[in-house]
């Protein structure tokens, strides 16, 4: 098992004590009101993903051979799912974010929570990390 | 006195569960939900007299005409139209002002002027400009006070010969506010300057008399006025219309065609080309028949009592902070919460139910004037209720405690 199921696995874990959805957001909002590692002078335009009903500041950087992942969101249920998407993502190598498969989303019963136009903006942010690791990748050649 | 219990009978859809709960739709300025009475009158049209209008010989076809128009007559005196060449079948309020900011580009020239306000909906703003754009005439935008009323020193200074069509929402589908149309189309009355009129939000909500209030254009959509969706109106005083180009061309449209030279059909067919939304016409037509058997006028007092309702349960929340507040206002509250995100509390009353928008309601202009990234709004229609208000307000409550 790679690092980056695991701790999607863990996560579904954690999410699965909750058995009704109001503590299931009471627990994103917990997370999203966490302090973060975020650079406020990346909150610019060309780090704005797209698709988002509120707004998402995304950036990446790399360390030795791991990426890490660094976002912000004006709202805090999007920070705490941002949260997640961190969790899983940051401190992996180029290669495991690309290959990884995300089945944690579905398995937290969030989907169903989400609305279409919702659902885009999270792909959307999947797409993103994915883009940077990419971009790691290449210049690593 | 209106018959409660009837009408929300009417609406199977208010029985939908949302997440185990009992849906409360507050979302009515978006779209308002279709009684029983429309939607029987699509499953009748498609299953006993489906065809096209204005062409056939056969029974189908006579009798699809005959419904067809009337219901245009029954727009016509819905709105205090004085002929049915008057009433124009769109697909929308979109479409509508679409169809008069392209037809009108054939009098505008470099130099002539535009008005809008600061409260338009994008699709009160966005066809203006591309019409200006082609005929270098300039949009000229009249500002909105802190309450969200049209300021109308504003309005009277921005008027001048120049001024060729003045385009204005009846009530704004944000702040709410019912704008003064007969004072404004008074101003505009001293020069030559067109009045056009969006009623998107007013048409459901107040009798409305187009006569009366004298203005040149008004439209609006079936959607909002507990009809079904890609069906509109767009009326236009006779001599306004008679001189205006068809918008587009096509069959129905025409009166004879050769390859050198086609001459367009007589009013209102010079601008329906095309195979109409037939059945949404005819439902159109039954959706008046529904709102009309209640009475515009109870239904106002109706609405104004539950946003009478709703003010009394929101002045008491320190924490909440209104966006529109003039004394002249139609059932719609927007909102924010103090230091939370519209998105977090529209995504919390989601899951408890209550069917809100959140984001810019197509106002972005609006939004960025007072600084707002976005409010939530909610906005009444008849089947609603003081005790769905009160739950509301109980759920308001519970996710800003979950927030803050
Ligand atoms: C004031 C106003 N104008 C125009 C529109 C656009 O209406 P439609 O999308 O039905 O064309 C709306 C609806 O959202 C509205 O509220």
């Amino acid at each position: 098992m790679t690092s980056v199921e695991k701790i999607q696995n863990e996560i579904v874990e954690e999410l699965s004590l909750f058995t009704d959805w109001i503590e299931k957001y009471e627990y994103l909002i917990g997370l999203g009101k966490d302090e973060i590692d975020f650079d406020k002078k990346f909150m610019k335009d060309e780090f704005l993903i797209n698709g988002c009903q509120s707004k998402v500041w995304l950036y990446a950087k790399q360390n030795n051979s791991k990426v890490t992942f660094h976002a912000y969101s004006d709202a805090i249920m999007t920070k705490g799912i941002i949260a997640l998407l961190i969790k899983v993502f940051s401190n992996q190598s180029p290669d495991d974010i690309i290959n990884s498969k995300l089945d944690f989303i579905d398995k937290i019963g969030l989907k169903s929570h989400l609305s279409a136009t919702r659902a885009n903006g999270l792909m959307s942010m999947i797409k993103q990390i994915k883009i940077y690791a990419i971009g790691f990748k290449e210049k690593n050649g | 006195m209106i018959d409660f219990e009837k009408i929300r009978s009417s609406f199977p859809i208010l029985d939908v569960k949302v997440n185990d709960n009992k849906l409360v739709y507050f979302d009515n300025a978006a779209t308002t939900q279709t009684p029983t009475q429309v939607t029987n009158s699509i499953r009748n049209y498609f299953n006993k007299q489906n065809s096209n209008i204005h062409r056939g010989v056969h029974h189908l076809s006579n009798i699809s005409t005959e419904d067809f128009e009337q219901s245009r007559k029954k727009v016509k005196e819905f709105i205090g139209a004085e002929k049915e060449e008057e009433i124009v079948f769109t697909r929308g309020t979109t479409d509508s002002i679409n169809l008069v900011a392209t037809s009108y580009q054939k009098f505008l020239k470099n130099g002539d002027e535009i008005l809008i306000s600061e409260m338009e909906h994008h699709s009160n703003i966005v066809p203006w400009q591309l019409c200006a754009e082609k005929t270098g005439a300039k949009l000229k935008v009249v500002s909105v006070t802190k309450e969200g009323e049209i300021d109308m020193d504003h309005l009277e200074k921005l008027l001048n010969e120049k001024t060729k069509i003045l385009s204005i929402t009846h009530i704004s589908n944000t702040l709410g506010t019912i704008n003064p149309i007969s004072e404004i189309t008074k101003l505009a009355r001293k020069y030559d300057t067109k009045v056009f009129i969006d009623g998107a939000q007013a048409i459901a909500h107040q009798k409305v008399n187009v006569t009366e209030l004298d203005v040149d254009f008004y439209c609006f959509s079936a959607h909002k006025l507990y009809g079904p969706t890609g069906v509109g109106v767009l009326y236009g005083k006779e001599e306004i219309l008679e001189k205006l180009p068809p918008y587009q061309g096509g069959g129905e449209m025409i009166e004879l065609v050769t390859f050198e030279k086609t001459t367009y059909a007589k009013l209102p067919s010079k601008f329906e080309a095309g195979t109409p939304n037939i059945s949404g016409v005819i439902a159109l037509g039954k959706a008046i028949e529904f709102i009309e058997e209640i009475n515009l006028d109870l239904i106002f007092e109706y609405e104004d009592m539950l946003l009478n309702h709703y003010n009394e349960k929101s002045n008491k929340i320190e924490y909440y902070e209104p966006f529109g507040t003039s004394l002249n206002k139609s059932a719609i509250a927007s909102f924010n919460l103090k230091k939370v995100h519209h998105y977090d509390i529209g995504v919390l009353l989601d899951n408890m139910g209550i069917a809100v928008r959140t984001g810019h309601h197509c106002t972005q202009p609006l939004h960025k004037k007072f600084n707002l990234a976005g409010t939530i709004r909610a906005s009444f229609g008849i089947y609603n209720t003081k005790s769905e208000i009160d739950y509301f307000f109980d759920c308001l409550s519970k996710a800003y405690k979950m927030l803050y």
